[in-house]
């Protein structure tokens, strides 16, 4: 496992597992249990690299589990269990232009898809949007691989002031021909994506992050209205149509556990506390 | 045991079984009932008349020979028992715990025509935990041959599979999705009815047969089943991976925060332990007052877990009679015992919110049950103007599971149009070498039933690799060694042989 630090908050993990990076196809995840004790947590796989054998994840420390796994995933550890890759690959169509947007830690999981567009011959435009300068990351390696790509920070301290949606508005405005979008980050900036694209009938795809618990569709916890219809976000998804999703239902249902998840939060910081194990961040390590 | 026993001269009550108290269990996650000792199961034992028709035998689904095994245990040979047992059930323990011996074995003795049958059941569960104790095993002499075996998903009917094509010497390897092995039997069946420990020593006998488990691996997505065949070289593939997708209730409020699956539940407590959180990382709904719609083994479950986490109140809510539930009766019986509240002839027809995202209760409606639909059992319809609340926080929806649908998108398997794996009588697919069995072929159905699709498949897969069976013809009858060694402890070492002296 090699590991690099974006932020004090945002790490990346490559763990290898040969048989999945050669599995593996963009918009897919994977499930990680860090110790026996753990939850099964689902990640989107940012990268692959077939030939080191590598599977690249990009985490945020926002609970228990994920902050765990920050101190204890260092380089030469493995974990618990890894499975995967889980879901439907992400459609990669006949699309001429594209717009992949991701926010913040959209941007990783949005990589692998802008990438494969570019790869099946699409004009791929990137807009990316973080917090502030200090959170930015991949740019280089977007730049590497679409034709255009656009940064968004909130407060202007890197490429254009404002959310992605504005960074969406601009790529709009300059190509009219954009026949597709791939939106991937929190619920909130998928659904203001999806409303940007609406009026001009672009088809929007977004990646969705309900609560999981197996990922191989056997208890129901992730399903999320599409449409009409009730989907289960593990087997039929992550990827589903940004116009027809439910952002209100998924966002209530991200809620479930929020007195549980606060609560675990709290006891492993005291713990730590005492433990005296300040968590070590913003170390890159190779 | 010379003398001829009939229905008079046998003990006429059938031997209680000692169970932990209702008022006591409902506090803790511990097995309900205790199992025989060993005079309650000698003084069982003495019930069974060895019909020579053996009924019993018929009834069973991968036919143990029951009166064998009963009249070796009244003989005290309580190896041999076993040793009869595991010719065809490799999992005693556990069918002693979750048959549904009422309907399969019990449910055909001929002591039961007049009086209570044979309890079965529980002398294949004292049998089975004898043996767990002692460290008993049946492993016969495994004649190696050149064959490689993929199994795919670790339940019963994988389990059954991978044991036959083991002790044909083939090399196993048995694909799990989750990060430990059994199926159901981990995931869905609680500790109370069924502790981990007897899956656990079970399971075990498994490895001792050189079956390799490969946990965390999701097949169809990590590799396909073609590819199985194809690129990683197994002759031979199994499918057994079961029927979990659970049905949603499909009425208003469905998705609220408080409704989930008897799966979610069951899953989240039993293999993720969050009865054990904050210890375990995986937490649990809060529930105070709840409503578990069906009537299942699935739906007992899910009430009893939900009384052993704390609820107050727990109702059973079903649109069919008691007589309908197709749970198995001890199982009705023991949640009647622990308080769970029955609304039969009840179906729900809207999910409450409490203003908050989460359930505020839950509106029903009265049935009555009118003429018989296709499953022979009277159809439920609705009363009009009978709809009532129950108050209520927490809906789990146990009414049943669909074909989970991954392999089904990623091979080119034929399903039928329910979306479970079409097979022919002998459960091949429509794929060369791929056999499928268990519930992801017949649907939802009961552990035996699996574990024999699976013994079934294994047949039909010799026969395709061309072995022969090699454990009978070392079967010598009557024989106490074999090149030396006692019988009775045939836990010989695999030996494989190098591909090239083959
Ligand atoms: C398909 C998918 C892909 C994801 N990809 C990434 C990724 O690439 N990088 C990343 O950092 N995060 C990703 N997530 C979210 C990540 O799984 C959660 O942040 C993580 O589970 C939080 O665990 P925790 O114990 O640290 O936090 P908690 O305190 O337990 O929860 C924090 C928040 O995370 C969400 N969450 C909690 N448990 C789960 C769960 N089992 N499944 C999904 N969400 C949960 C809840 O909304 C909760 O409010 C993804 C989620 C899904 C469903
Ligand atoms: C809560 C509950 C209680 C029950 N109680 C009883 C009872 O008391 N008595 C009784 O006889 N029956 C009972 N049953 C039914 C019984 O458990 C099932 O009929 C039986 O387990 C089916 O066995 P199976 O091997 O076909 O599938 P399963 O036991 O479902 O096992 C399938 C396995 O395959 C794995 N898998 C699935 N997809 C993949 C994949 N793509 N790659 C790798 N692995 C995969 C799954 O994770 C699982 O471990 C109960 C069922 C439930 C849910
Ligand atoms: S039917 Fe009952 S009495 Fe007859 S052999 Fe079987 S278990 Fe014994
Ligand atoms: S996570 Fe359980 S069904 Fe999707």
């Amino acid at each position: 496992m090699a590991r690099e630090d974006f932020s004090d908050a945002t790490y990346l993990l490559e763990v290898h597992h040969p048989m999945m990076a050669k599995a593996a196809r963009p918009g897919q995840f994977v499930i990680v249990m860090s110790h026996e004790h753990g939850e099964r947590i689902p990640l989107t796989i940012a990268d692959y690299d077939r030939e080191d054998g590598t599977i690249t994840l990009v985490i945020q420390a926002v609970g228990k589990s994920t902050r765990e796994m920050q101190q204890s995933c260092t380089v030469g550890t493995s974990l618990y269990g890894m499975v995967g890759p889980m879901g439907m690959p992400s459609p990669l169509g006949q699309a001429s232009k594209v717009l992949c947007v991701g926010g913040g830690l959209g941007v990783a999981p949005i990589y692998p898809q802008a990438r494969g567009f570019k790869e099946n011959g699409a004009y791929v435009i990137a807009v990316i949007g973080f917090r502030t300068n200090s959170l930015v990351f991949w740019q280089e390696k977007f730049e590497s691989c679409c034709d255009e790509v656009i940064v968004c920070t909130d407060d202007g301290s890197a490429g254009i002031e404002g959310r992605v949606t504005e960074g969406m508005k601009l790529a709009i405005s300059r190509h009219a021909d954009i026949d597709e979008c791939v939106a991937i980050g929190p619920p909130v900036m998928m659904r203001g994506a999806a409303e940007v694209t609406r009026p001009y009938g672009i088809k929007t795809m977004v990646s969705l992050n309900p609560v999981m618990i197996d990922g191989t569709g056997m208890c129901g916890g992730c399903r999320v209205k599409v449409g009409d219809q009730v989907k289960f976000a593990c087997v039929d998804g992550p990827d589903f149509d940004g116009h027809q999703v439910d952002f209100d239902d998924l966002m209530a249902r991200l809620g479930r556990f929020s007195v549980e998840e606060k609560a675990a939060m709290k006891r492993w910081s005291e713990s730590c506390r005492m433990a005296q194990q300040v968590p070590e961040t913003g170390k890159p390590t190779e | 045991m010379a003398r001829k026993k009939t229905i008079r001269t046998i003990p006429q009550e059938r031997t209680p079984v000692a169970e932990q108290d209702p008022g006591e269990r409902v506090k803790n996650f511990a097995e309900v009932s205790h199992g025989y000792s060993t005079e309650e199961a000698l003084l069982e034992s003495e019930r069974c008349l060895m019909c020579p028709e053996q009924p019993c035998v018929a009834g069973c689904p991968v036919s143990v020979n029951i009166p064998d095994f009963i009249q070796r245990l009244s003989d005290k040979d309580y190896r041999g028992a076993y040793d009869v047992i595991t010719a065809t059930n490799l999992l005693p323990a556990v069918c002693g715990r979750v048959c549904p011996q009422e309907t399969q074995c019990e449910g055909v003795c001929t002591v039961g025509d007049t009086l209570e049958p044979v309890a079965v059941g529980r002398l294949e569960r004292f049998i089975g935990d004898m043996a767990i104790t002692a460290g008993w095993a049946s492993i016969p002499y495994i004649e190696p041959s050149p064959f490689r075996v993929g199994i795919v998903g670790a339940g019963p009917a994988g389990m059954a599979c991978a044991a036959d094509m083991a002790k044909a010497g083939c090399e196993v390897t048995v694909f799990e999705a989750f990060h430990e092995s059994g199926g159901v039997l981990r995931y869905g069946i609680p500790d109370f009815r069924l502790p981990n420990e007897v899956i656990d020593a079970e399971m075990g006998n498994l490895e001792k047969l050189g079956v390799n488990f490969e946990c965390n691996t999701l097949v169809g997505r990590l590799f396909t089943i073609e590819q199985m065949i194809d690129e990683l070289g197994f002759d031979t593939v199994f499918i057994g991976t079961g029927a979990g997708y659970p049905s949603m209730l499909g009425v208003p409020g469905d998705s609220l925060n408080g409704v989930l699956s008897a799966n979610e539940l069951l899953t989240r407590c039993n293999l993720m332990h969050a009865k054990e959180f904050p210890d375990y990382d995986t937490p649990m709904p809060p529930a105070k007052r709840v409503a578990v719609v069906g009537a299942g083994n699935t739906a007992m479950d899910a009430m009893r877990v939900c009384l052993r986490l704390g609820a107050d109140e727990v109702y059973c809510v079903y649109r069919r009679s008691r007589a309908e539930a197709p749970a198995r009766a001890e199982e009705v019986h023991h949640a009647e015992q622990e308080g769970v509240r029955f609304k039969w002839l009840t179906n729900p027809v809207e999910v409450l919110d409490d203003g908050e995202g989460g359930v505020g209760g839950i509106r029903c409606v009265q049935m009555e049950l009118g003429e018989p639909d296709d499953s022979g059992r009277r159809r439920p319809i609705p009363v009009a103007g009978s709809e009532h609340d129950i108050d209520i926080d927490l809906v789990v929806v146990a009414i049943g599971t669909n074909a989970n649908p991954i392999i089904g998108q990623t091979s080119r398997l034929a399903l039928n149009k329910w979306g479970y794996i079409e097979t022919d009588e002998q459960l091949a697919t429509s794929m060369p070498g791929v056999f499928a069995g268990g519930d992801i072929v017949t649907g939802a159905a009961t552990v035996i039933e699996a574990m024999g699709a699976g013994r079934k498949a294994a047949r039909r897969m010799k026969h395709y690799l061309g072995i022969h069976d090699v454990d009978t013809p070392y079967f010598v009858e009557g024989a106490e060694t074999l090149f030396g060694i006692d019988l009775r402890e045939r836990n010989f070492v695999r030996v494989r042989v190098p591909e090239s002296s083959v």
